[in-house]
């Protein structure tokens, strides 16, 4: 008999799950060093190496410049570093956003069915049918580069999705015997929704999430690569990876290290998000 | 003269069918056609009846889980619509629902003593803890459940376990109505048995009713004192259970009797006087008697016109032309 | 004397689970016969299915299975897929529970019945039509050339059920083995279901009827084995088991089933308790815990088989010995 249920249940089938253990200890380090980094490298993310020449150095550890610098002689392990947090930052709170959003309209829409369902997904299936990246541009433009624009930007899009797939499973379990003994006992649709739902959607919520992140990371990336990303002179991944591609053929490391980077934090997501989905996996009883 | 606990009267209840069959138009399945029955205060009663019967829509529809298309449901003489939030949240009170799944009628992720409290909460509004555990607890204990096991999730405990659960969820507020949908026939035969008991007992000894809705006839007779038998959504036989059972009138009612295996070494049930069941898509239209596809005693008359259901004797009643006719299968 | 087709000798199955290992089935021992019908009858966790899935080769990976079961001479534990893969869908078939999951949805009946036969190569395409039609009129169900136009979809649950007999009939086994074929299935076509195996065993057919209906049993059975927690408790002819039941067990489960023909009111005499969780070991015999007429003996000591010719029943204390030899 397992105590403390179904959670702890899954804790366990995860730690057995090794791939997923090993990116999640490689999730933690980035993490880590994402808030360290910048500390513990030995020059600012905006300090301009004048001793360099050229400015765009290599890799070495002689200099201190661990990952080298960019073109403008700045160190690129600082800024890396940084630029993995500001990722990290966006894509964390982006995707609880929309996962607060999302999960709520899909399970409202879901549970309720009928016209209700009808008009809340037609109102998802517009949304979707937007181009958001003519928004986004367009936003930018009016408003100006900021973060919050971009974590906003990303949010609204990313609920879409997460409400569909939770309106999905809501559906499923409305038609299990444990929601008609909610409704026999009397108790209204927003507590049926609220206790009995929301509840059982969470397995297949918590898996997405993990499974979002490296999307949005990506979007980030991309808004990045069209200079409409963070401005200076903070950097994200993004902006790293689409100034190093400028110069990939005199300073391949600027490329190389921001990519690298970003290519390990999304492999481990993905694999820390196929060991959660197996874990939890309800195969109980 | 008292008024009736429930009483349904005409109740017909539709679905529309989302996938055509041979016959290739998207239409409505008559899930129950008219259906009247009365029960009294502590009387138990039970519905029986074959796949597609309707037996499990009856009690969609008296619990209030499904709307009907025509007909009405009555507790204590009030008539209860799903639009009606105050008589259906005074019904509520007094009729519960036990269902087939053990496992599926408690929400896996809460424990069975949160379940229950669940319960408790809705249901006459208890929140306080103390109060709530104190209640919880003599529950678990009357259905035959060790009060420890409050703090278990459903997939911890065997199916048996589960189903006293829902039935101490369902019993605690004490109604006067118990719904059991198919709740044994999911249980092993030693427990099935055990949870039978426990009905009887419950019934006895808090006055409360049972409407029984099972396939199983050997359970019916059991615990039901009267019996209804249905056939494709029409109420075809209805009778005391010993009327019933020793002297059944309806064809149908007989071949199902017939049919049921009984423990005695070479009784041949595949004997039982009945044709073979027809093809889903070529089954006769609502004109005229039902079960006329399958009855060996149909006749002309059987095919123009509904049998309506008369008293043979002493109320029980049937829904045929040829009631008590000899059969040949 | 009708010759064996199954012989089972002192089965073991066990699992390998994160709990520690796992006993499903123990020193199981059991023959089959040509134009038997052998029912094997327990509940839930009883290792009935695990049984014969292990005889089979298709239990899952984390199963171990030791002893042996021969069909027809030649051992099945532990052949190889190539040998398993001739024997099964061919000389030896099996059916479950739930017809819905036998067919696949997709394809007509008759273009699964078909490949049963032509994907080995055994008939050709008419000669499969012609055998689809015969064996389609077996199962009783009729109008059979429109049926092989038919998809699953399209017919009831015991039709479906109907038809996976009959998918299993295709090739001539000589050995159905049958896990709760009639469970799902309303009782009237229940009856109409047993009627076809009845009719096949009488045409030599080797039956295994794994079910927790006594009634079923009853009906069609020869022989009955009786299941607990892994182990067989008894095997009796069918009419001395429902007579002179000789396990507490049997005794029990035969008192529990409501009856048509008994009187309805008092208690049904049920049986306390559950039947132990497969991961737990045993000492003396299984059933003590609650059993009636248990004494300390049955907690500790190793339960004694007593063999008769046609039955066996291991326990301390039968309820009668009679037809069980000195």
């Amino acid at each position: 008999m397992s105590e403390g249920g179904l959670w702890n249940d899954a804790w366990r089938r995860l730690g057995r799950n090794r791939a997923a253990l090993v990116a999640a200890g490689v999730l933690v380090a980035i993490v880590a060093l994402s808030l360290l980094g910048p500390l513990a490298g030995r020059y600012a993310i905006d300090h301009v190496d004048w001793t360099l020449s050229p400015l765009a150095s290599p890799p070495s550890l002689a200099n201190g410049h661990w990952f080298g610098t960019d073109s403008n002689g700045r160190d690129l392990f600082a800024r890396v570093w940084s630029g993995t947090r500001v990722s990290l930052l966006v894509a964390v709170l982006a995707t609880v956003v929309s996962l607060v959003i999302g999960v709520a309209w899909g399970a409202t829409a879901g549970y309720l069915g009928g016209r209700v369902d009808g008009w809340m997904m037609r109102f998802v299936d517009v949304l979707y049918a937007l181009p958001y990246m003519f928004f986004v541009i367009i936003l930018t433009v009016v408003f100006g580069r900021s973060l919050w624009l971009i974590f906003l930007a990303i949010g609204a899009v990313g609920w879409l999705t997460m409400a569909r797939i939770v309106r999905g499973q809501a559906m499923a379990l409305r038609q299990r015997e444990f929601i008609d003994a909610a409704v026999t006992l009397g108790l209204p649709a927003r507590r049926i929704i609220a206790r009995h739902i929301v509840p059982n959607v969470l397995g297949t919520v918590i898996v997405y999430a993990t499974l979002t992140i490296p999307q949005v990371i990506l979007f980030e990336s991309f808004l990045s690569f069209l200079g409409l990303g963070v401005q200076e002179p903070f950097t994200s991944l993004g902006r790293l990876v689409a100034e190093g591609a400028t110069e990939m053929e005199t300073a391949p490391w600027q490329l190389l290290v921001p990519s690298s980077v970003l290519a390990l934090l999304l492999l481990c997501l993905n694999f820390l998000g196929d060991g959660l989905r197996d874990a939890l996996d309800p195969r109980q009883g | 003269m008292s008024v009736p606990l429930l009483r349904v009267r005409g109740l017909s209840v539709q679905y529309a069918t989302r996938r055509p069959g041979l016959r290739a138009r998207a239409g409505t399945v008559t899930a129950l056609d008219a259906v009247n029955l009365e029960l009294a205060e502590g009387r138990s009663m039970g519905v029986v009846g074959e796949s597609g019967c309707g037996k499990s829509t009856l009690s969609r529809a008296i619990l209030g889980l499904v709307e009907p298309q025509a007909g009405t449901v009555e507790w204590r003489g009030q008539l209860v619509r799903r639009s009606d939030a105050a008589v259906l949240k005074r019904m509520r009170r007094e009729l519960q629902g036990v269902c087939q799944d053990p496992f599926g009628s408690l929400d896996p992720r809460m424990t069975i003593g949160e379940s229950v409290a669940e319960a408790l909460d809705a249901l006459e509004g208890i929140r306080d803890p103390a109060a709530a555990a104190r209640r919880i607890a003599g529950s678990l204990e009357e259905v035959g459940l060790d009060p420890s096991l409050a703090s278990r999730y459903p997939h911890e405990l065997s199916g048996g376990q589960c189903q006293r659960a829902a039935i101490a969820r369902a019993t605690i507020v004490r109604p006067r109505l118990l719904i059991c949908d198919e709740a044994v026939s999911a249980l092993d035969v030693s427990v099935q048995a055990q949870i039978v008991n426990l009905l009887r007992d419950l019934s006895e000894r808090h006055g409360m009713g049972l409407l029984l809705i099972s396939h199983n006839l050997a359970v019916v007779r059991y615990l039901c004192q009267e019996v209804v038998v249905l056939y494709r959504g029409r109420l075809v036989e209805r009778g005391p259970r010993d009327a019933l059972f020793a002297a059944p009138l309806h064809p149908y009612t007989r071949a199902l009797l017939a049919a049921v295996p009984r423990p005695v070494p070479g009784a041949a049930p595949w004997a039982a006087p009945i044709r073979a069941m027809a093809d889903p898509a070529d089954l006769p239209e609502a004109a005229g008697c039902l079960y006329r596809g399958r009855c060996p005693a149909a006749d002309g008359m059987c095919a123009r016109e509904v049998p309506a259901l008369r008293d043979a004797d002493a109320g029980h009643l049937a829904a045929c032309h040829h009631p008590g006719a000899t059969l040949v299968g | 004397m009708s010759r064996t087709l199954l012989a089972i000798r002192d089965l073991d199955v066990d699992f390998d689970t994160p709990r520690g290992r796992v006993r499903a089935v123990r020193s199981v021992s059991l023959d089959v016969a040509e134009g038997e019908c052998v029912a094997v009858v327990g509940e839930s966790g009883s290792g009935k299915t695990q049984l014969f899935l292990a005889c089979l080769g298709l239990l899952a990976a984390q199963g171990i299975v030791r002893g042996s079961a021969s069909f027809a001479g030649r051992e099945l534990v532990g052949a190889d897929a190539t040998a398993l893969n001739e024997l099964r869908g061919t000389r030896l078939a099996i059916v479950f529970q739930d017809p819905m999951n036998a067919l696949t949805p997709h394809l007509s009946i008759g273009r699964q019945l078909a490949e049963v036969v032509l994907d080995r190569g055994m008939m050709n395409a008419d000669q499969a039509r012609a055998r689809s039609l015969e064996v389609l009129e077996a199962v009783g169900l009729d109008d059979a050339p429109s049926r092989l136009r038919q998809y699953p979809h399209q017919l009831s649950g015991g039709q479906r059920q109907r038809v996976a007999i009959a998918m299993a009939l295709m090739t001539k086994p000589s050995l159905l083995i049958a896990d709760e074929p009639t469970t799902a299935l309303d009782v009237t076509v229940q009856a109409q279901v047993l009627g076809v195996l009845h009719q096949a065993t009488r045409q030599g057919l080797g039956l295994v009827l794994i079910t927790h209906d006594l009634g079923v049993v009853a009906g069609i059975a020869h022989r009955v084995a009786v299941m607990y927690a892994g182990e067989v408790v008894e095997i009796a002819p069918v009419a001395e088991l429902f007579s002179a039941p000789a396990h507490p067990y049997t005794s029990a489960l035969l008192d529990s089933v409501p009856r048509l023909d008994a009187p309805a009111d008092g208690r049904l005499p049920g049986i306390e308790g559950q039947p132990p969780p497969p991961q737990a070991s045993v000492q003396g015999c299984a059933f003590a815990p609650r059993c009636p007429r248990a004494v300390e003996a049955c907690r500790s000591a190793a339960v004694p088989q007593h063999r008769g010719v046609a039955r066996s029943v291991a326990c301390h204390r039968p309820l009668t010995l009679e037809g069980l030899g000195a």
